[in-house]
């Protein structure tokens, strides 16, 4: 019987086609990523190249009320500075961040400046982090639309970002810092650009 | 010796699969019954070599072969024998093989178990299977051979990454995989009726059980990746939305909905286009998982050797199974016109709508997992779509998902009314929303975990309230027990899997109201969580088998009374030079207390603590769902021939 049926109307039939359209798509996207990777066009994890080496964009972020921190902008990241800067991407709801934030605190604790930005957070849920694990952070912006993270280039939080005492990015590292990332990588690196 | 005999097995393998996907489907388009008659015996011929293979691979591992690359790049001969084994499939080319074993597993019972189907159908699943084994097997031996050697033999293996020495993680791939080849089996099922044109009851019947053993793996599968990562990751979390987990969720939600549908299918006769294409679907997030993972396209918190040579293999095999079924959907599925008719308010009114909302869902993680990327692509722009969006946008569809479910469930088939099955459903309501406000007023007027909660309630309730109404427990209790003997299986599995489900979003509403800290304690000094009082004892140096440890114990106590005693755990292991923490996990059912262990200064050892209350619940929940599904399995009515349709030899 479903033989002798009749195909639906011409004007439905389109949306057949519909998956394969969108599956010839998203094999197209697929093989230019592939081809990106090895071209080196295209890293999920890498920052965009055109900020390394380059100072941040010009951003200007308001403070984080309840946590009681000077606000963050561009302004407080230009060169020359006393000694390099670390900028860190966070966010109360970011597990991986309470992984890292020992290292934060103990970086701060030594007297290395680190500049926090909230990534998408409450103001209140921030500071009540803050006030529960410690504040490392000299200065703090609220980026609750993450608008500041994407002209950053930021790929997810924590994400952590070096600046040498020209105010120019020199590293920049996607996921938790762990004591790990902070020994063999983020050290030699703020002793380079002491 | 040895890993030449499994090299061979899976050429071997792959030839028999190659004919497998030629003279079988040749024979059902020119009805020659010999031809078809092939598509057992190589099925089981594909089976026994694929097995030998992946045996001598084992094999591999076991001894510590050490002229075998594959062993010395992820095993050692320090490692316990139970880590060896699984190192085998620990890793990209023995994960493969592990892969086209399921599959020749599923083509083998599909020719065993599939005597009622009818030949030419039989043939052309078979044949299917055959071109999706081919294709992985070339993939293997061209790509990732698993027995390629080395020489001349370094001293010992380089060990496995010690994060996944674990027996959770050892469990994880298998049972993920037998999910996702089930789906392969449902493929072959939705191409074969695209080249016979015809779908009918008996196709449904044969594609429930298989739907169901797919997803009742993957659900075990995800929720043992989500524990794992829940007490190997020491970060006191269980779902991240990270691409890696979502490209897990995203099959399994297809699946839902295929399962769902495929009754409609068989009952009634209906939604036969929509069923076939989720069917395809549901196969395509599979190897989309698989692709996304394994060519390392995009960024994840979970490590994996990537390779884009063999992402682009795996994108090719990609395009070739879901484009071309895609395309042979295009052109064949019009035939597939449907029969039966309903209401929108029925039984298969509420499963499109479950239909719908599964989907809907489905489109928005997949779009949150892909936007990133093809952001990158298409404008440079790198963006990150986090946690907030997920739970944002998928909260919308599925809390009307999860109200719907108790209501579906009790609408007859073609025609219901939505306030029949209030009636007999107003006291769950009543309840679920008593148990929301409780929950609201006792911790502090939480909103979304109450919220959470009385769905959670709304769905256990609901299923009892279903049970109840079918064995007329209220109305006739003398018989209630001779009608609950005599309800079918796939009814209680339906009630249990439905319950399953609520047990695990209680969990997950549990875990919204969960604190932590972190605090620096030296030896004797306590902190204060949850009501609780935890001590840090001491922190000594622990030998393992094959890694050193420091080992806190921190005893937790309540009133004065001790509760426990959690020994969390930081290791490093000496072959790689890795530390792993190992968090300590007390758990009375109702919470979960949770330790973690991180670095030591001036004496002081930071501990980050961790009240879980319902953790446990979550994967205590996917258990019962999955446990729901093998219910319906087990009916009676999945093991009986379907009736054979009129005409079932008619040329397509």
């Amino acid at each position: 019987m479903s033989d002798t049926a009749a195909p639906p109307p011409r004007r439905r039939r389109w949306m057949l086609y519909a998956p394969l359209g969108l599956a010839a798509a998203a094999g197209a996207g697929f093989w230019v990523m592939l081809r990106g990777l090895q071209t080196g066009e295209y890293d999920p994890r890498g920052v965009p190249s055109a900020l390394l080496g380059r100072a941040p964009p010009e951003f200007s972020l308001p403070p984080v009320e309840p946590a009681n921190l000077p606000a963050l902008s561009s302004a407080d990241l230009r060169g020359p500075l006393p000694s390099p800067i670390v900028v860190n991407f966070w966010a109360s709801w970011c597990v991986p961040c309470i992984v890292e934030h020992p290292q934060l605190m103990r970086l701060s604790r030594e007297g290395v400046p680190v500049f926090g930005v909230n990534y998408k957070d409450r103001p209140a849920d921030g500071a009540a982090f803050l006030q529960r694990h410690g504040n490392p952070f000299a200065k703090l912006g609220r980026d609750e639309p993450g608008r500041v993270a994407i002209d950053w280039g930021v790929y997810g939080v924590p994400e952590t970002y070096l600046l040498d005492r020209q105010g120019l990015i020199r590293w920049r590292f996607a996921g938790p810092i762990t004591p790990e990332i902070l020994e063999r990588d983020l050290r030699p690196l703020l002793r380079r650009h002491a | 010796m040895i890993p030449e005999l499994g090299h061979f097995a899976l050429a071997l393998a792959c030839v028999l699969a190659l004919v497998q996907s030629v003279v079988p489907v040749v024979g059902a388009a020119r009805r020659d019954v010999r031809w078809m008659g092939t598509a057992g015996p190589l099925a089981a011929g594909q089976l026994v070599a694929v097995a030998v293979a992946f045996g001598c691979l084992l094999w591999a591992f076991a001894v510590n072969d050490t002229t075998v690359s594959n062993v010395v790049a992820n095993s050692h001969s320090a490692k316990p024998m139970i880590y060896k084994l699984s190192g085998a499939w620990g890793n990209h080319e023995g994960s493969m093989v592990l892969w086209v074993l399921i599959l020749a597993l599923c083509g083998g019972s599909v020719a065993a178990f599939g005597r009622d189907l009818p030949t030419a159908l039989k043939a052309r699943v078979i044949g299917v299977l055959g071109w999706v084994a081919a294709g992985f097997l070339l993939f293997i031996i061209f790509t990732s051979n698993p027995f390629d050697r080395i020489w001349p033999p370094p001293p010992d293996g380089q060990g496995l990454n010690p994060v996944l020495q674990d027996i959770g993680l050892a469990l994880h791939p298998p049972m993920l995989y037998l999910g996702y080849v089930g789906y392969a089996v449902t493929f072959a099922f939705a191409v074969a009726a695209l080249l016979e044109g015809r779908v009918d009851a008996a196709w449904g019947r044969w594609v429930r059980p298989w739907s169901l053993v797919a997803w009742s793996f993957l659900t075990l599968g995800i929720s043992l990746g989500s524990w794992w990562a829940y007490y190997e990751l020491g970060w006191g979390g269980y779902w991240f939305w990270d691409p890696v987990e979502n490209a897990s969720l995203l099959p399994w939600l297809v699946g839902t909905a295929l399962l769902h549908s495929a009754i409609v299918v068989e009952k009634r006769d209906a939604l036969k286009i929509w069923t076939v294409l989720l069917a395809i679907m549901a196969f395509a997030m599979s190897l989309l998982g698989t692709f996304l993972v394994r060519s390392g396209v995009l960024n994840s918190v979970h490590a994996f050797a990537n390779d884009p040579t063999r992402g682009a293999v795996i994108l090719a095999l990609l395009m070739i199974y879901v484009a071309g079924a895609f395309a042979l959907f295009a052109w064949r599925a019009p035939r597939l016109a449907p029969t039966g008719i309903f209401a929108p308010v029925s039984r298969e009114g509420a499963l499109v709508v479950n239909n719908l909302l599964l989907c809907s869902i489905a489109a928005v993680v997949l779009a949150g997992t892909l936007w990133p990327m093809f952001a990158d692509i298409l404008t440079g722009a790198k963006i990150s779509v986090g946690p907030p969006f997920f739970n944002m946008a998928t909260a919308p569809l599925a809390i009307p998902l999860v109200l719907a479910m108790p209501i579906g469930a009790m609408l007859p088939w073609k025609r219901g009314d939505v306030w029949g099955a209030m009636q007999r459903l107003w006291w769950a309501a009543c309840l679920s929303l008593g148990i929301g406000f409780l929950y609201l007023a006792a911790l502090g007027y939480p909103v979304w975990p109450a919220i959470g909660m009385a769905l959670a309630a709304w769905l256990i309730i609901g299923a009892a309230a279903d049970i109840a109404d079918r064995v007329a427990l209220f109305r006739r209790p003398a018989q209630a027990w001779q009608r609950a003997k005599g309800l079918p299986r796939a009814a209680w599995g339906a009630a249990v899997a439905h319950a399953g489900m609520g047990v695990t979003i209680a969990g997950v509403a549990g875990m919204g109201v969960a604190t932590d800290t972190l605090v620096a304690l030296k030896p004797g000094e306590s902190a204060r969580l949850a009501g609780y009082e935890w001590r840090l004892e001491h922190i000594t140096d622990v030998q393992g088998p094959n890694f050193t440890a420091r080992r806190a114990v921190v005893t937790v106590m309540r009133d004065g009374a001790t509760v426990t005693v959690l020994s969390p755990e930081r290791r490093t292991f000496q072959v790689d030079r890795q530390t792993t923490t190992e968090a300590a996990i007390h758990t009375n059912a109702m919470r979960d207390l949770y330790a973690v262990l991180g670095e030591e200064r001036d004496g002081a050892g930071v501990l980050r603590l961790h009240n879980n209350p319902l953790a446990p619940w979550i994967w205590f929940g996917s258990i019962i769902m999955a446990l729901g599904g093998g219910l319906s399995l087990s009916d009676r009515r999945m093991r009986v021939a379907a009736p054979a349709p009129k005409g079932a030899t008619a040329p397509a």
